[in-house]
């Protein structure tokens, strides 16, 4: 009995010894990797003049708003913002219409070349972005296309990874929910319409929010696309800030930029989080 | 006036009944044939003219001298591959950078991913909070990436200086230094996509069962025996799905370079996409830049095959053991 309970202790001593050291430098790990955000948003609350003398700190030494009523003031950011608020959701849009349509076509309808046409489009997720961007120019250089919204997006809603999730996630429907509906004698379109769009609510989230993020920080097709600064994303644009340090108006408002281009990512990340790990799961399960 | 009018109209009733009969029974029977490629049609004409289209251009523009402006001054056959090959010592510099990058930062993004993944996979409070931690960079955008840390490395301003300071060392220049800017790329590369394969391999660790590891956890095996003989077999897959998505991501490497170091000090961190966008937008030449692009997607190419044929290969190993 007594050596039992000496046993149980120096067990559960070793225990919480161990508990704390994990988290400990779990904890170190965490908080070195939350430097680079926490320093930003710092900077971006610290006076431009009090930074040209000293370095930030993780807490801003003199506390202002000022770099942030600048910035929606005079600076192009709000312009950016906007520009990258339309491709956004413009390119999430048509990818969740184009894409949730092949979808279901390709894991619910059964018809001649079908598994063909699956293969030619899984095969797309092998070609980056890298491979097409200069013929893609050309196109529309031909068009005479550059510079305007839609150039931004088409080719973003090209990408065959959502149709490869909507079909996964549309494969997960049992069958019978669909064939009491034609048996009733619903057609197709009413049937995607009404009984599977509603059902694949999670799964339009999970893709749209990925998408959302992926087209907000796009960024070769937008760099060789976008050229007038009044059509840069916001990706784009503080690029652009960044060639000409010695110019720019000084730390802080330059991190503020930083802040807000990021603030839309940050907050979708926060409260939709379990999509986005599902959409980085389900987008690269083989 | 009627009467006339009446005669006829039966028999072209009829006729236009049985053409539409006919029409809605070819409808019907091919219903599902129909409705599959209806439903697919808008997003097929996105994929042809704006993936496949242009990467069947690509090659053909690679074929010739074409300038940004004017357009194609004429077919050239392969003269942009061999110069590719032969001519251009920057094309191999930017090369040999490349894969240095990919080494350098496959290697840490793979190993400290799994790292922390296993460290979050238990059931003890908080690992949700670190994850949201760890990986909330990945969704920064590369301009906010390189715009921090080019501050936080720079040795006069930034934060590191600050901490180098405070220990009584010499801040020291990162990007400016030949040895140590590839380094500085690499470590700001980990920091924004290490996330990534954080997520993935806790998705392969929940497919472990808990059983296994309480099982030897009875038996005595130590932490680091259950490591590697529990987790790393039984994660094999997820392993090598990591590995070389991290490849193939880190071929495509350019934002962090183009923006923190423009390729310099000395060419030292120069790459191939960088190579590619200044000889295509910067030189004008589209032919060339295409070419070398196309150099790129094979590379690429390649690594996703075999991903293909040893995720084929994992499914017989696994359907061989059910």
């Amino acid at each position: 009995m007594t050596t039992q309970q000496a046993g149980s202790s120096t067990i559960n001593w070793k225990k919480w010894i161990w508990l704390f050291t994990f988290y400990a430098v779990l904890g170190v790990f965490a908080f070195i990797w939350l430097v680079p955000i926490v320093w930003a948003i710092s900077m971006s609350f610290t006076p431009n003049t009090v930074l040209a003398r000293q370095i930030g700190g993780l807490l801003p030494t003199a506390f202002t708003f000022e770099n942030y009523e600048t910035l929606m003031r005079v600076s192009s950011v709000p312009r950016w913002f906007l520009n990258s608020m339309i491709v956004s959701v413009g390119t999430t849009l048509g990818v969740l219409v184009i894409s949730s349509m092949a979808g279901y076509s390709l894991s619910r309808i059964n018809f001649r070349g079908k598994t063909f046409i699956t293969v030619f489009i899984l095969a797309g997720l092998m070609v980056p972005e890298q491979a097409v961007f200069i013929p893609l120019h050309i196109m529309f250089s031909e068009w005479g296309m550059h510079n305007t919204h839609v150039a931004l997006m088409l080719p973003r809603m090209a990408i065959p990874l959502g149709t490869f999730i909507m079909m996964q996630f549309f494969r997960a429907i049992p069958m019978d929910i669909e064939e009491a509906a034609s048996i009733d004698g619903a057609n197709r379109l009413t049937v995607y319409l009404r009984i599977m769009l509603p059902l694949t609510i999670p799964a339009l989230t999970t893709l749209g929010i990925f998408t959302f993020v992926l087209s907000w920080n796009d960024f070769l097709w937008p760099l060789v696309s976008a050229t007038r600064s009044d059509m840069f994303t916001i990706t784009i644009g503080l690029a652009s800030l960044q060639g000409n340090f010695a110019q720019s108006e000084g730390l802080g408002s330059l991190m503020t930029s930083a802040v807000v281009a990021s603030a839309p990512m940050l907050l979708l990340f926060l409260f939709f989080q379990r999509y986005i790990v599902q959409a980085v799961k389900t987008g690269t399960r083989f | 006036m009627v009467q006339p009018l009446d005669k006829p109209l039966p028999s072209a009733t009829t006729d236009r009944q049985r053409l539409s009969g006919r029409i809605r029974q070819f409808i019907y029977h091919h219903r599902d044939t129909l409705n599959g490629y209806g439903f697919l049609l808008p997003f097929l004409i996105i994929y042809l003219t704006f993936l496949i289209f242009p990467l069947l251009r690509g090659v053909w523009i690679s074929l010739h001298d074409w300038d940004l402006l004017i357009g194609n001054l004429g077919w050239t056959g392969l003269d942009n591959y061999t110069r590719m090959f032969t001519r251009d010592n920057t094309f191999w510099l930017s090369t040999r950078n490349t894969v240095q990058f990919v080494a350098l930062s496959t290697i840490p993004l793979v190993s400290l991913g799994l790292l922390i993944a296993v460290a979050l996979n238990r059931p003890l409070p908080l690992m949700g909070l670190f994850r949201t931690i760890f990986f909330s960079s990945y969704v920064l955008s590369i301009s906010v990436v390189t715009l921090i840390w080019f501050m936080l490395l720079n040795p006069n301003r930034g934060i590191l200086a600050a901490a180098f300071q405070l220990v009584g060392l010499e801040p020291i220049a990162w990007l400016n230094n030949v040895d140590l800017a590839m380094p500085a790329i690499v470590v700001t590369s980990v920091w924004w996509t290490m996330g990534f394969n954080v997520v993935l391999f806790l998705a392969g660790l929940q497919d472990i069962p808990r059983a296994i590891y309480e099982a030897a956890e009875i038996d005595g095996a130590s932490a680091f025996r259950r490591f590697f003989s529990i987790t790393l077999p039984m994660l094999k897959r997820t392993v090598v799905l990591v590995f070389i998505l991290q490849i193939i991501a880190s071929f495509q490497i350019f934002g962090q370079v183009f923006l923190m170091t423009r390729g310099g000090p000395a060419g030292s961190t120069r790459v191939l996409v960088q190579h590619i966008y200044e000889r295509g937008f910067r030189g004008f030449e589209l032919g060339y830049g295409s070419a070398m692009s196309m150099f790129l997607f094979s590379i690429m190419l390649a690594i996703s095959l075999i991903q293909l044929y040893v995720g084929s290969r994992g499914d017989q190993i696994e359907s061989g053991m059910k």
